[in-house]
């Protein structure tokens, strides 16, 4: 075989791209951690639930508590379903209205009631989850990058509403209002960004 | 040789797995996000004054100005990027700099809902200039969110300057401050029209 054979097999093996992986982030430590990292990494999932902590723990413990048993079992059964019959697996429109309605209601304060708050955490979790479902079977990283899914976000839920929950300073609730409010800002840019012109 | 260098080439090289567009251009829209509010002096200047403006008028005012901003800035960068045409968007800017500079060298303390109003007014400015200069190929929600970040973190800075404002010399400095804001809006105006 000839050097230059050599060196064309040599680009077209090393170019040759066997499995391709779009749009997920790939921590080389199996799917679990793939799963943690990607709703770490992902705001269109992470900001949904970030304000839905604060929301929930704007209301009190109770509200927090229903949250945090709400959401990730909600998120999970999404979830399966995404791997089981999910054709899209993301939605702009979904992360959009999320972030406009849940960072809107955290900036508003509003008096929902427990049972409200937890009805929102049911429906995020599950549209959310469903797209994420449909994503990790796309990956191939099975029930388990789902359950790294699941399962950073009950800490996140747990520790964010808990500590807003515990807040007294005035200038620190308003600082959890000033955070839905920048929700909500990325929530318009978002929808500017989704539909401008091409 | 070259055989041998070829070969351990392939077996170094070798790509078992090609990520292929992992989390393509988000990096790139979270830091161009962030650097996109603070490229320009007018728009710093005039965030800036929003926070002090805010530290000056106390309570509500101080979190009110800082929330209306930045979502009325986003409602004006969401224009921007529909390519919804907005009139006299650079003079808009330098007025913002000269109103807001005055309102603190003035300490001007109107009805909340009349501060919150003229700072949500000239915010549309500020955001259809931001949102009408996106960069292509980065991402909407990683820019969004680097944009938003900086302007709010403007506005930190601007109400951390105004807690001098408890003091007596403080208050004159910012009076100060505020009256080189309004010159600096004064001078982006005559530009904007030269």
């Amino acid at each position: 075989m000839s050097g230059r054979a050599v060196r064309l097999v040599v680009a077209a093996v090393v170019l040759w791209p066997t499995t391709s992986h779009a749009h997920l982030v790939s921590t080389g430590l199996g799917p679990f951690y793939d799963g943690v990292s990607h709703f770490v990494f992902t705001p269109e999932d992470f900001l949904p639930a970030l304000a839905l902590a604060l929301l929930a723990g704007q209301r009190g413990s109770r509200a927090g508590r229903l949250a945090l048993f709400a959401l990730p079992p909600a998120w999970l059964v999404g979830g399966l379903l995404g791997q089981a019959v999910a054709t899209i697996d993301s939605a702009p429109v979904l992360t959009t209205v999320s972030l406009l309605v849940l960072g809107g209601l955290v900036a508003a304060e509003a008096r929902l009631r427990p049972e409200w708050i937890t009805a929102l955490a049911s429906i995020v979790g599950l549209l959310h989850g469903y797209l994420n479902g449909a994503a990790m079977t796309q990956a191939r990283l099975g029930i388990l990058g789902l359950v790294g899914i699941v399962a950073t976000l009950f800490v996140v839920v747990a520790l964010v509403a808990a500590r807003v929950v515990t807040i007294r300073a005035s200038w620190a609730r308003i600082a959890v209002r000033v955070a839905g409010s920048w929700i909500v800002a990325i929530g318009l840019l978002l929808l500017g960004w989704y539909v401008r012109p091409a | 040789m070259s055989k041998v260098l070829s070969l351990t080439l392939l077996a170094t090289l070798w790509p078992a797995l090609a990520w292929a567009h992992t989390e393509q251009g988000r990096a790139e829209g979270l830091v161009a996000g962030l650097h996109h509010p603070i490229s320009g002096l007018d728009h710093v200047l005039a965030m800036v004054s929003v926070g002090m403006w805010g530290a000056q008028l106390g309570a509500p005012a101080v979190w009110l100005l800082p929330v209306t901003f930045p979502m009325v800035m986003a409602f004006g960068g969401m224009l921007g990027l529909m390519g919804v045409r907005l009139p006299g968007v650079e003079v808009g800017i330098a007025v913002s700099g000269i109103i807001l500079g005055l309102a603190v060298l003035l300490e001007w303390r109107p009805a909340v809902r009349v501060s919150a109003v003229v700072v949500g007014f000239f915010a549309i400015f500020h955001g259809h200039a931001h949102g009408s200069e996106l960069p292509a190929g980065a991402s909407g929600l990683h820019y969004s969110i680097g944009f938003v970040v900086a302007t709010g973190t403007l506005h930190a800075i601007g109400i951390g300057i105004g807690v001098i404002h408890r003091w007596g010399w403080g208050r004159v400095v910012l009076r100060v401050a505020g009256g080189l804001v309004a010159a600096a809006g004064a001078f982006f105006l005559w530009r904007a029209f030269a």
